[in-house]
């Protein structure tokens, strides 16, 4: 018995090395600053409402509104801090999904981030 | 986007018509009378009065009383149109303590501050310092809810209330209650109440006499303005079930800057002008932003409400009043609704 384990326990790294660096290779080359995403608040909206980005891709958020934003995770993913005028708030995204947020001040602005 | 200005404006229209009253012609009426919209509630058929006529000559019976509505003073806003918003907070409460009927106290209904920073806090409390009403009822607006879940609005103002910030309390036998809508708020929604908070008021109204009036004030109108621009609470419905078997109800908002007024049955709704800030008519702009208008113009835009509750009848009169002393309102120009 004890030897068994210490056999598996022996084999499993490399092989969780392998899968590591497969399913992280491809989108780190694809995820240069060009991958990267903008979305504007203006008039109490996020333009675009809906942006799609590559895994490891980095989206900004930017209020350009006189009056304070919040760019809240529906589901707890990302919480940005108010944000006033001119001020932004970036997440990266590492991995694949669908992520709606909305602003909790103003809860009809919403939008949402498909990472592939 | 379905709603343009003019539906909504017709809509409103038809349901202050709902009891014959030629509201159209009575708002030009009331525009016409005095410096503010008025009206009294009496047994569920408003009447007319003119402000100018005065409630502080020959009212003031005893148990009569009055009190006033400020809104929305986002203390720590700075652009425009209005780069100086203690300067206009000042001057509400210098027509408050100027006014001949002293007011018993002052209801706050939210926004208070823009960002919800303790040096706002504090700038507010030292200019409300200056008010004569010493009594200062608060209800947080979503600017207020912005540090740790409410927790600086809840600490300064929340003491001794319920949840997020609800309470009641009793002025000479009119009942007041002040709602949170903007704590919690659901992605797609507009202002909300939640379970907890519309058990608590089922339970507050429970077994008070129908004959009692009731004041309810929250931040986020308590009926749906516009949809589109969160303009509306979304479990309100059911908090106006409970207040359905009273005789008079007044339903006191603010957070759209600017007036708005319904009857419907025995509820009348009414929201109030900003002291800071005006805000665009519902789908007049692309958004709900602060709208720009000429600084001449600000003082006219921005006011505070005054509402007179009379004994006989157990009515209550709400008046609007511009900071600005030359107001459209009091000049005689019509104004469109
Ligand atoms: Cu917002």
């Amino acid at each position: 018995m004890a030897t068994k384990n210490v056999w598996i326990a022996g084999l499993v790294p490399p092989v969780m090395l392998a899968v590591l660096l497969l399913t992280a290779a491809s989108p780190r080359v694809k995820a240069n600053d060009a991958a990267n995403a903008e979305v504007k608040i203006d008039n109490f909206s996020f333009g675009p409402q809906s942006v799609t980005v590559p895994v490891g891709a980095t989206v900004t958020w930017t209020n350009r509104d006189d009056i304070p934003h919040t760019v809240v995770s529906t589901e707890g993913v990302f919480k940005s801090k108010v944000r006033d005028t001119d001020e932004k708030f970036s997440y990266t995204f590492a991995k694949a999904g669908t992520y709606p947020y909305y602003c909790t001040i103003h809860p009809k602005m919403t939008g949402q981030i498909v990472v592939q | 986007m379905a709603n343009n200005k003019q539906d909504l404006i017709d809509q409103n229209l038809q349901d202050l018509n709902n009891d014959g009253v030629d509201r159209r012609g009575f708002l030009k009426c009331m525009a016409w009378a005095g410096t503010g919209l008025v009206w009294t509630m009496s047994g569920g058929i408003p009447v007319s009065r003119a402000f100018a006529k005065g409630y502080g000559k020959d009212a003031a019976k005893s148990g009569d009383f009055t009190f006033v509505q400020i809104s929305d003073s986002h203390i720590g806003f700075n652009k425009p149109a209005n780069p100086d918003v203690t300067a206009t907070l000042q001057t509400a409460i210098n027509k408050i303590n100027a006014m001949q009927h002293k007011p018993d106290f002052i209801i706050h209904t939210g926004d208070l501050s823009q960002l919800s920073k303790p040096s706002e806090f504090d700038t507010l409390d030292q200019v409300l310092k200056g008010a004569s009403p010493k009594q200062i009822y608060f209800v947080p607006g979503e600017h207020d809810m912005l540090s740790d879940n409410g927790d600086e609005y809840l600490q300064r103002y929340g003491k001794g209330t319920k949840g997020t910030g609800w309470y009641s309390f009793d002025q000479k036998g009119v009942h007041f209650v002040g709602l949170v809508n903007v704590a919690n708020l659901k992605a797609g929604g507009m202002g909300s109440l939640g379970q907890d908070q519309l058990e608590w008021l089922e339970n507050d109204l429970k077994g008070r006499s129908a004959s009692t009036p009731v004041v309810l004030f929250a931040h986020i109108p308590l009926w749906t303005i516009y949809p589109d621009w969160g303009w509306g609470t979304d479990d309100s419905e059911q908090a106006l079930s409970y207040v359905k078997r009273f005789g008079s109800v007044t339903v006191l908002n603010g957070h759209i800057h600017q007036i708005m007024q319904k009857v419907e049955g025995k509820v009348s709704f009414h929201t109030a002008m900003s002291t800071a800030f005006p805000q665009p008519a519902p789908g007049s702009a692309p958004s709900a932003g602060p709208m720009k208008v000429p600084a001449e113009q600000l003082q006219q835009v921005l006011g505070i409400t005054d509402v007179n509750y009379v004994v006989s009848g157990r009515s209550l009169a709400v008046v609007d009043s511009p900071l600005g002393a030359s107001s459209p309102l009091a000049s005689g120009k019509e104004t469109e609704w």
